[in-house]
């Protein structure tokens, strides 16, 4: 075993600062790398999900003549927020894998690279939140009063998701160097099982266990229901809240069971 | 453990699982699993190091040599704290601080000072405390007007120049040297063994890894000889480099 004794026992204070700063500054990192070098940053990260947003648009309402009301805005409700889940599940393969030298020489506590990672995509979902407005504005709603709690309360509840799935997947790549592939897949499997493209109640009833099953799919449900419906749907809450505990639990179990080998195996 | 023991080593040893089933990715795990689960079993474990005990005292400069895979490395990343001994133990008192390869913990796209600052926090500085040494790194990195542009465009001396600047402002109680000083030109080198010797005075301690024997002579108050992952040799510079050099001969 490791014992490690500090010359002189530093005080609790300084421990918490430290910890913040080591924070701040692997998400300052991330920042300034994702949009110092090209002056487009904010809109690339935005970009996406609204093409995305287009193509669909095109197929299901225009060629395919779905029946939505407000169908763009629905697509943009979701999208925004299944992109969050999707960018963080695909970054996270390189979080403890894109950091090798420093994990093989420093002893730092190795989550935080984790959660500087989870918490650089919640920033960018939130900074994307006033294109998600403009529709809403051009649809004639408006935002609630009710978005004061909610907004904060899902955020919060979908970071902590991510920072278990995160964990999760970025310990595990370690070990199978090909995960990365793996995740691709199924993330984009389960964008097709969650109501993103079509709506929710269009699920046939014996079906209605993948809004459940799906990790993700409550999540996009509560979205909806801040962007495009009227309220929060408090089951989907629930499920989103139940969902992020265990990504969570299994996050921190992985993570803990395998830190110490982090080192031999990068 | 007694106040002047800065690293005491009890009896450790480390061992490996060379390569992982597992790293061979996912496909090859499923595609021959039988085989690929009977490898679990029959795996040979390596003993990167075996049964070494030993101490360093405050202040004081220790000089690891040996040959390639001898387990120099593994020794310093037990002493830093990201490997754990298989058995044995590692007691370390202070704050340590490695001396990274070249880049490791920069980022190409960031500056300089941003570089600094970064580095700076991965090794266990607050941003604070970072800040306030900030202009002494940059004065010693004698990097000028290159200190606000983006590392990329430094060369591979500018930033090994860099990286040896944030680790001995940091004033660690422990600094682990691997193999760095061959970058960076003659003088800086002679800067930089400069800067050690000044640590010792402030009663640091160091764990001096190289392959340039001169050099571990030099700044070296004792000297471990490593061969094969067992503890040969310590004690006094030139009797260790003398006897490991003439094992080379003989060899």
């Amino acid at each position: 075993m490791n014992t490690a004794l500090p010359a002189v026992a530093p005080p609790a204070a300084r421990i918490l600062v430290y910890y913040r700063d080591l924070i701040l500054v692997l998400l300052a990192k991330e920042f300034k790398v994702r949009y110092k070098s090209t002056f487009m940053g904010y809109a690339w990260s935005v970009m996406h999900p609204l093409v995305l947003a287009m193509i669909f648009f095109t197929i299901f309402r225009v060629m395919m003549r779905f029946e939505i009301p407000d169908y763009a805005l629905y697509l943009i409700a979701g999208l925004f927020a299944w992109q969050w889940i999707a960018n963080t599940a695909s970054t996270a393969n390189f979080y403890f894998l894109g950091n090798r030298s420093l994990i093989k020489k420093v002893s730092f506590h190795r989550a935080a690279l984790v959660l500087a990672g989870v918490v650089n995509e919640s920033v960018h979902f939130a900074v994307s939140i006033p294109v998600i407005l403009g529709f809403m504005l051009y649809y004639g709603k408006t935002p609630r009063l009710d978005w004061l709690w909610v907004v904060p309360a899902l955020m919060l509840v979908q970071l902590t998701m991510t920072f278990g799935m995160g964990l999760v997947i970025a310990t595990s790549n370690l070990f199978f160097r090909d995960l990365e592939r793996l995740v691709t897949l199924v993330t984009h499997l389960l964008f097709y099982v969650s109501p993103i493209v079509y709506a929710a109640d269009k699920l046939p009833p014996e079906y209605n266990w993948i809004l459940y099953a799906n990790p993700f799919a409550s999540f996009v449900l509560c979205w909806q229901g801040v962007f495009y419906g009227t309220s929060v749907p408090m089951v989907y809450f629930g499920v989103a809240l139940t969902w992020a505990l265990g990504w969570l639990a299994l996050g921190v179990l992985v993570y803990s069971r395998n830190v110490w080998r982090f080192a031999e195996i990068v | 453990m007694f106040d002047d023991v800065s690293i005491r080593f009890q009896h450790v040893t480390k061992q490996y699982h060379l390569d992982s089933p597992v790293s061979g990715g996912f496909k090859n795990l499923m595609l021959h699993l039988p085989s690929q689960v009977k490898a679990i079993w029959r795996r040979q474990p390596f003993r990167a190091l075996v049964d070494v005990s030993l101490e360093v005292h405050r202040g004081e400069c220790l000089g690891v040599i040996g040959p390639n895979g001898a387990g120099k490395s593994t020794t310093l990343a037990l002493i830093a704290g990201v490997l754990r001994p298989t058995s044995g133990r590692v007691e370390t008192r202070g704050r340590i601080c490695p001396l990274l390869e070249l880049g490791a913990g920069f980022h190409p796209e960031l500056n300089g000072r941003e570089n600094i600052v970064l580095n700076g926090v991965l090794l266990g500085l607050t941003r604070r405390e970072v800040l306030d040494r900030l202009d002494e790194i940059i004065a010693f990195s004698e990097l000028g007007q290159f200190i606000d542009a983006p590392l990329r465009t430094y060369s591979t001396g500018m930033i090994a120049r860099l990286g040896f600047s944030v680790a001995v402002h940091l004033n660690p109680d422990i600094l682990l040297v691997d193999e760095v000083l061959t970058v960076g030109d003659e003088a800086f080198q002679q800067k930089c063994l400069r800067r050690m010797q000044q640590f010792r005075m402030r009663q640091a301690t160091m764990v001096f890894v190289s392959h340039d024997l001169n050099t571990v002579a030099q700044i070296s108050d004792r000297v471990a000889l490593i061969e094969g992952g067992r503890l040969v040799d310590i004690g006094e510079p030139s009797r260790v480099i003398g006897s490991y050099q003439n094992r080379l001969r003989a060899a």
